[in-house]
């Protein structure tokens, strides 16, 4: 049994600021992403053997333009968050590791461009 | 922090629900991950135009891309309900063993029967995917 304090033993071993950011953004991420990620896939198998027309009508509601939108920042943002995990957990190579994490968040950003840019371009060409 | 357990040694270490089901819900991260590709060549091709989008579909229509729907689909499902799993275990509820194993078996089935539900409709709306 140590004579230490709680407080004295935690003391100088690291901020206790933003210890818990990537923790809670990853969780808030998640919440958000349940009903969002479900109300997609709901969609989708309602307009999946829809044509073109009335795939690019249903991007193009106003109300499914935001929530489109909304869902690709959150899934991206938590895939980042999730992944940067697997690669600190696995990759100990300092060299590798800043770039895969730097990959990771290059790859992540711009799948989400993407996927915005296509959802504006459909959604502004027939409001 | 001397007496504090020790990290089990995976190559020993009898794989248990739980210490499965955690891997598990790492690895249909990184395979859901990959996924969005599927998602962002499915929005590409509607963005780009109805013979594009037409091309796409066809992609859909192959047999082993069928295949690799319906996994990614049960991954989606597994992460869905599992990550509920790991909510609820961030607010501090359920995690004596009797109730993890009781939720971790619900978290099995329930991503299995939704992904028959899912696929079952895929397969029986009419000009559907089959």
């Amino acid at each position: 049994m140590s004579l230490r304090s709680d407080l004295g033993r935690v003391k100088g071993l690291g901020s206790a600021k933003e210890g818990v950011h990537h923790w809670r953004l990853q969780r808030i991420t998640a919440i958000a992403l349940v009903p969002l990620s479900l109300w997609f896939v709901v969609s989708l198998l309602c307009v999946f053997n829809g044509t073109h027309a009335e795939v690019v009508e249903w991007v193009a509601a106003p109300y499914v333009t935001v929530l489109l939108v909304a869902l690709t920042v959150l899934l991206f943002w938590h895939l980042q968050l999730g992944l940067q995990v697997v690669i600190e957990d696995y990759v100990h190579t300092a060299f590798k590791q800043i770039a895969l994490q730097i990959a990771l968040r290059v790859a992540a950003g711009f799948g989400a461009l993407v996927a915005i840019v296509s959802i504006l371009k459909i959604s502004l060409a027939l409001g | 922090m001397s007496n504090r357990p020790i990290s089990p040694h995976l190559q020993i270490y009898r794989p248990q629900l739980t210490s499965v089901m955690s891997i598990t819900h790492r690895m249909t991260g990184i395979f859901l991950s990959l996924g969005t590709l599927v998602l962002l060549f499915w929005l590409a091709a509607a963005a780009s135009g109805a013979e594009q989008y037409q091309a796409a579909q066809s992609v859909f229509d192959m047999v082993i891309v069928k295949l690799v729907l319906v996994g990614w689909t049960w991954a989606f499902f597994y992460h869905l309900s599992n990550g509920i799993r790991h909510l609820c275990w961030d607010a501090g509820r359920g995690l004596d063993i009797p109730t993890a194993y009781a939720s971790g078996y619900a978290v099995l089935a329930v991503s299995v029967v939704l992904t028959l539900l899912v696929w079952g409709y895929v397969f029986a709306v009419p000009g559907g995917a089959a």
